[in-house]
């Protein structure tokens, strides 16, 4: 059986995390593009998903030399939507984390704060220039400031737990 | 990069998967490895994993072994520099510990 649900989110640990209770429930991921998530049925809690910004695009060698490296791990990747990757692992084989120390964590967290920030920051600079044309133009800014208003809070939020992490980094060495 | 590096306090990660390349391993053996050697303490998770080796691989601490062409599993084992590396920090965590007891029991 196969189900289909649309859903945005722009904190992907918010996606991850409603991905993972769709797997408790014995639906697993199968696809995603743009907002659409299509689902498996599958036995309950059969597997762990995560989720990672790649440095680079899925298509290229680096990134599959990876995908590579994560098969030997026995983690599969599910999909890929521009430079996110949708991995899983069983859940048999115990917790399942991409990232175990500081330093990958701060790193990876950067580029999903730099991505929320350019998302927020070029929206904003849209919403201005189109807020001085025509009518039309507008309407076309609302939605820019709107993605602006959203996009901000969580760029903020992932800002904070970078420099959390860093705190944690000047006292313990993992 | 040369020198003054190879005298700062190693992560734990990158001490024991330089001890684990001390035979040469792929990457899922260098976890498994990791997890035993710690008493299941030390989970490496993949993403950290490749990163290191990607890095320790540039430092040329590590190099890939050759192995048979139709192997899609790539081994790793430590260079000279990297033996280099883990000696310095054994001495390093050896004088901690010395120091430690020293303060601590008065050793």
């Amino acid at each position: 059986m196969v189900i289909t649900k649309w859903r945005f989110f722009i904190n992907y640990e918010k996606e991850e995390q409603w991905l993972n209770k769709m797997a408790t429930e014995g639906l697993n991921l199968i696809s995603f593009k743009f907002g659409r998530y299509t689902f498996e049925d599958g036995p309950p809690g059969e597997y762990i998903y995560r989720l990672e910004l790649l440095k680079e695009n899925p298509t290229e060698k680096q990134a599959q030399d990876y995908f590579a490296f994560m098969e030997d791990y026995g983690v599969e990747c599910v999909d890929t939507y521009m430079n996110w990757a949708y991995f899983r692992k069983k859940a048999v084989d115990g917790p399942f984390e991409i990232y175990s120390d500081f330093e990958s964590k701060i790193g990876h967290y950067k580029r999903v704060a730099y991505l929320l920030g350019t998302v927020g920051g070029a929206n904003l600079f849209i919403a201005l220039f189109n807020f001085t044309l025509s009518q039309f133009n507008m309407y076309l800014s609302f939605v820019g400031f709107l993605i602006f208003v959203l996009f901000t809070p969580i760029f903020i939020s992932y800002l904070q737990k970078i420099n959390n992490l860093k705190k944690e980094r000047a006292l313990y060495d993992k | 990069m040369a020198e003054s590096s190879e005298h700062q306090p190693l992560t734990e990660a990158v001490f024991y998967i330089l001890l684990a390349l001390h035979t040469p391993m792929h990457g899922y053996g260098i976890m498994q490895f990791t997890k035993e050697i710690s008493n299941g303490r030390m989970s490496l998770g993949p993403g950290t994993l490749y990163g290191a080796i990607k890095t320790m691989l540039e430092k040329g601490w590590i190099q890939a072994v050759e192995t048979a062409a139709d192997s899609r599993k790539k081994e790793y084992e430590v260079t000279p520099v990297g033996k280099k590396v883990v000696q310095n920090e054994i001495d390093r965590l050896q004088e901690l510990v010395k120091n430690g007891f020293k303060i601590t029991r008065g050793e």
